[in-house]
């Protein structure tokens, strides 16, 4: 047991370290801007009130590891700084949009994985049958399909050609949860087809792996029938793998909701970062930039440290 | 002859991916004959629609769509391949020299590759975009050092699994060098895999730039480009209209041509390696 | 009484990469109520083939052409899947070769003892758990009551491979196939679950399939004997009748193989390899071979024999300097080796080689014969083109393989000839001592027969000498001049080999040499019986009433 909890903590240790890390880059990014940063970001008609206050924005004044720490105690604390370009708090442009994201995300994971797990383990199961070969032929396909391909081939369908699903995914504050819902349906599909055919690849490869090992041999031969097989026998083992494929996909589509996001015009983190990036808003960039990170980084941790949970020799060992 | 030989053994699903990529290859290299108009040249209206001389219709500044989309696989496969080979040299060379030298070669190496695989790497290159400026150069330097640190991965873990078995053994204890050993013992057993992964990793790649492109931070008009064709004639769907799914689609004919290839080149090389 | 299982005329055939290969080619067998039939051939014989078989099982790939396997009046062939399924497990059982592979990581030993019979309703969990904590005890697991509760990579294999023989009595079936159940066990664990097995088989009258490689082992257990070659039945009869007076050709192959006998020479003078108080290690806290000394004379043979894990590959490895020794000193005709690799000249290099146990993975895929071979006499004596081809054909006429080799890919090759290459390219640098480490242990035994007949050849002919490591004691006996035994890094014994071959001895020797089954079906029994094997430390015997 005590293995085990040594090799969660140096996972999490590696995880912290990992962030610690991003932060020091994000901040360094920002630095490492060629001359006066304030004027590289404002450009050279900037006025010098916008330039000072700019550079007290920035801290300028200060040496480069007190800013760094100012600037982390002040994310911290929640206060990301002020935009750029409309001088409003960035904390108050993301926390909106970072819950649509994530609302987006969970809709397209809830029905991506189980569909994925089920699809992965029929293809398994029947392999070298037709469904398989359909199954992956049309995963392969929806693999190279770039999403915005898919996403404009279901706005011309649906909302252009039928017109019964909104095209443009706009929602606010004020929506019941229904219209949310009706809202993201084109969205979440094309942000659930990419993660299905990935997570369908890798479930069947993994119960194929555990379906061909002498121990599920043994099974048949100990008479044991094929659905106790799949439950008792090839389960527990393909647990650990299928989870970790489950949440690195998951860690996948928190971060590949941003071309998604664009092509629905979704008010949503990604957006928000494309469009901070297109004009040189650092600040925001900065900040969306880290939460996107985190949350990628959160994901895989938890994916190494369930996989070391789930995995029944490591569980066991002494 | 053996390369004959080798295609008649062939799959059906194969030969139809080798004709996807060929068409497109031979569309990107025969762009200026093939096109009927330059390649930013304005001759009619606003999105019109196919037909009429316009064999995709025009664009939505009047440009002849079929010419934008040969000189778009023009210019995007060729930014995809020079990253992609790119990726390749630093990965490669990194890996392997890891994976023989072992002790702080490849501590520092894999823990470099370990802190930029933990992070995103479409936001990574929007941040650093944001910060450098979207220019063709920067593009190409973020994406290939990006994709490098998993051709590392690859490379590395391939080799590790080759420099344990024992002619690799043999040729050490015989004096041979490290430059033997890496480029007659090791490499030539990793080439089926490295190519395989050459051809997913284009692909990848293929997609990221469309990705950029397609947010308007990747290759900046007026060159023609596939990504960012996607992105301008967007609101032409509104209007009914299939422009956009020209290029979209286009992108997806050569990776699903170029993965049906590699699914194929994996099975067989798997057989071989299994005989 | 007619037979508990009866094949006729089973061909099977396997999908191969262009087509259908025959696996069986018109087997014929009976197996009657009580009786252990071994079936017994080299790889390729079918055998693991025919005992699935024998189940009504056919892995994929592979399908039953003709014939039929009856099964107590029940055809099995095209069999309904249930009815199949019921018999599995609780009438015929299975023994599976690696135990280690064949338990689910994931269970408990005794969970999956209960699997079959709490599944059918034979018995409550409750039961076959008292029923698996006798069976344990009876094979002699330590214990009993406790092991059933670990996971299987918490047991030693010796150990897993008996509770594996114990999961298949769980249901008391009339027959267990037993594949290669020892086949992966170091010689004094090998008694162990043999033992075991005969005890399970004589305990409920069990009929067996016994499936080996080796006719020592099955010797000991069966009463009759199948030989099979190449999926064809090359003759069948009583144990002692086949050992005895076998009628083919092939089967008395098959039974010389372990009675080759080297002829003792005088020991030579020069010392072409001396190694002294060597002590190593892959870290500083944990020595792998400690306070080792021998010597290696020229033109003879040093045998170092040992089962796993007693340090005999990392006393290759350290003499080669891929382990560089931490104390001692290596000395190769009287001069002092550096104890890294890297330290030492081209010239030692030469005169050191190597050959390994995988021929396999001992040759790159990616190289032609001419270049495997031809690389040394580049690398050490800068042949040009002309002269490195005449000695590469010359190289392939001393392993008594034809120039038509010179131009194949090691793919194309058979694993004897690939263990040959090996050697030559050894030779092809012509050096004073080969390190042979298990050359013939991944190889059938015919065919390691021929690999240890050219090594001598070789020997007679160039006066190369060879450090020969090994675990197998009748390749010991083929080959040796002396002998070294070494248990855990140390050397135990050492000496000539006929002295090593005669009693008294340490008693981890006596062990090891007493371990090594013999063609003689009451070996196995006169050891049990002698007072010898209590001494030996096999069984610590419990007299309590079993099921």
């Amino acid at each position: 047991m005590d293995s085990l909890k040594k090799m969660v903590v140096k996972r999490l240790a590696a995880g912290a370290v990992t962030v610690l890390v991003v932060s020091i880059l994000i901040f360094v990014g920002v630095e490492a801007l060629p001359g006066d940063p304030a004027t590289a970001i404002l450009g050279q008609q900037a006025t010098p009130e916008n330039l000072a206050a700019l550079r007290k924005e920035l801290k300028l004044d200060m040496p480069p590891h007190v800013r760094y720490f100012s600037w982390v105690s002040d994310v911290a604390r929640g206060d990301l700084g002020r935009s750029l370009t409309n001088q409003r708090p960035v904390a108050e442009m993301i926390g909106w949009r970072f819950s649509n994201t994530l609302f987006l995300a969970l809709a397209a994971a809830t029905v991506a994985v189980p569909l994925a797990i089920l699809l992965g383990m029929l293809a398994a199961l029947y392999r070298e049958s037709w469904l398989d070969k359909l199954l992956s032929i049309s995963s392969l396909s929806a693999i190279s399909f770039p999403e915005f391909f898919v996403g404009y081939i279901l706005i011309a369908i649906f909302a252009v050609k039928l017109g019964i699903l909104p095209g443009v995914a706009s929602i606010h504050s004020g929506m019941g949860f229904g219209q949310k819902l009706l809202a993201i349906v084109l969205p979440t599909i094309t942000l659930m087809l990419v993660v299905l055919a990935h997570m369908m690849r890798m479930t069947r490869a993994a119960i194929i792996g555990i379906l061909t090992s002498p121990y599920i041999e043994m099974a048949k031969l100990k008479g044991v029938g094929r659905r106790r097989i799949i439950y008792h026998h090839a389960i527990p083992n393909a647990l650990a793998p299928i989870i970790n494929v489950v949440i690195m996909d998951l860690a996948w589509l928190v971060v590949g909701v941003v071309v998604v996001e664009v092509v629905f015009v979704y008010p949503g983190l990604g957006q928000l970062l494309v469009d901070a990036v297109s004009k040189r808003d650092l600040p925001v960039v900065q900040a969306s930039g880290l939460i996107f990170a985190c949350t990628y980084i959160l994901l895989n941790l938890t994916a190494d440290v369930l996989s070391i949970l789930t995995n029944p020799k490591l569980r066991t060992a002494n | 002859m053996q390369f004959l030989r080798t295609l008649r053994q062939t799959t059906i699903s194969a030969r139809i991916g080798m004709a996807m990529v060929l068409i497109t290859l031979l569309a990107a290299i025969l762009a200026p004959v093939i096109a009927p108009y330059e390649e930013a040249e304005v001759v009619a209206d606003v999105w019109l629609p196919p037909g009429d001389g316009h064999l995709l219709g025009t664009d939505q500044l009047g440009r002849d769509l079929f010419t934008r989309m040969v000189y778009g696989a023009r210019n995007t496969i060729a930014i995809a391949l020079l990253i992609t080979c790119l990726a390749f040299l630093v990965g490669v060379v990194g890996g392997l020299l890891a994976a023989t030298m072992r002790g702080w070669v490849d501590m520092l190496l894999s823990r470099i590759v370990d802190v930029v695989m933990a992070f995103p790497a479409l936001i990574l290159s929007l941040m650093v975009l944001s910060i450098m400026g979207a220019s063709i150069p920067v593009l190409i330097i973020v994406i290939s050092l990006l994709d490098a640190t998993k051709v590392y991965r690859l490379a590395r873990a391939l080799a590790m699994d080759i420099e344990v078995m024992e002619f690799v053994e043999a040729a050490r204890l015989s004096g041979e060098g490290t430059w033997w050993i890496i480029t007659k013992e090791i490499l030539p057993n990793a080439l089926p895999a490295l190519i395989a992964e050459f051809g997913l990793r284009f692909c990848f790649i293929f997609l990221f730039i469309s990705a950029l492109s397609f947010l308007g931070l990747g290759i900046q008009p007026p060159a023609a480009d596939w990504g960012s064709m996607v992105r301008d004639n967007a609101g032409a769907i509104s209007f009914d209209m299939m422009t956009p799914l020209w290029p979209a689609g286009a992108i997806a004919f050569l990776t699903i041509g170029i993965n049906l290839v590699v699914d194929w080149f994996l099975h067989r090389s798997a057989q071989i390696r299994a005989r | 009484m007619d037979p508990l299982l009866s094949i006729r005329e089973l061909t099977l055939k396997g999908r191969g990469n262009d087509a259908w290969v025959t696996l069986l080619d018109k087997i014929d067998l009976d197996l009657r109520r009580g009786e252990v039939l071994g079936l017994i051939g080299e790889s390729g014989a079918g055998k693991s083939t025919l005992g699935l078989a024998a189940m009504g099982y056919t892995r994929t790939g592979c399908r039953i052409t003709e014939g039929s396997v009856m099964f107590d009046g029940m055809q099995l062939v095209g069999a309904p899947r249930k009815a199949l399924l019921a018999l599995r497990g609780t009438r015929i059982a299975y023994v599976a070769q690696s135990a280690a592979a064949s338990f689910n990581p994931a269970h408990q030993l005794v969970h999956q003892f209960a699997e079959t019979p709490v599944q059918r309703g034979i018995m409550d969990f409750d039961a076959a758990r008292q029923k698996a904590e006798r069976l344990y005890r009876r094979l002699q697991l330590p214990r009993p009551e406790r092991i059933g509760f670990r996971y299987p990579h918490q047991v030693s294999g010796g150990q897993l491979q008996r509770a594996m023989v114990a999961m298949a009595m769980a249901c008391d079936p009339d027959i267990i196939v037993f594949d290669e159940p020892t086949t992966a066990l170091d010689v004094t664990t090998q008694i162990e679950v043999l033992s075991a097995i005969k005890e399970a088989i004589q305990l409920r009258q069990t009929a067996a399939l016994y499936i080996t490689h080796d006719l020592a082992v099955v010797a000991q257990v069966a009463d009759r004997i199948m030989v099979l070659q190449h999926g064809r039945q090359v003759e069948e009869g009583g144990t002692r009748d086949l050992i005895d007076a076998p009628k083919e050709s092939y089967t008395r192959d098959l039974l010389n193989v372990r009675r080759q006998k080297k002829t003792t020479i005088s020991p030579s003078r020069e010392v072409v390899l001396e190694v002294t108080g060597v002590t190593a290690g892959y870290t500083k806290r944990k020595n792998v071979v400690e306070e080792i000394s021998l010597k290696v004379r020229k033109g003879r043979t040093v045998a170092v024999v040992g089962e796993s894990g007693s340090g005999k590959t990392s006393l290759a490895r350290v003499i080669t300097g891929l382990l560089p020794a931490a104390q001692g000193q290596i000395s190769f005709d009287g001069a002092v080796l550096a104890p890294s690799l890297k330290g030492r000249s081209k010239e030692t290099l030469r005169r050191l080689r190597m050959v390994y146990q995988m021929p396999d993975v001992a040759l790159n895929p990616r190289q032609k014969i001419r270049r495997i071979l031809g690389r040394p006499l580049e690398f050490f004596f800068h042949m040009d083109a002309q002269a490195k081809q005449r000695k590469v054909l010359e190289l392939l006429d001393m392993i008594e393989m034809g120039p038509e080799f010179y131009d194949r890919y090691p793919s194309e090759l058979s694993g004897g000839q690939k263990q040959r290459i090996c050697i030559a390219r050894a030779l092809a640098s012509q050096p004073d001592l080969i390190i042979c480490d298990e050359v013939t242990s991944a190889l059938d035994q015919l065919v390691a027969e021929g690999i240890l007949k050219l090594l001598q050849r070789l020997q007679d002919q160039l006066g190369v000498s060879y450090l020969f490591i090994t675990h197998d004691l009748a390749t010991v006996k083929a080959i040796a001049d002396e002998v070294i035994v070494m248990l855990k890094g140390r050397i135990v014994e050492q000496g000539p080999r006929d002295e090593m071959f005669i009693p008294p001895h340490h008693d981890y020797t006596r062990r090891l040499f007493r371990s090594v089954p013999e063609m003689d079906p009451a070996w196995l029994d006169n050891l049990l019986a002698s007072r010898d094997g209590d001494q030996l430390g096999y069984f610590e015997r419990s007299d309590e009433p079993v099921v």
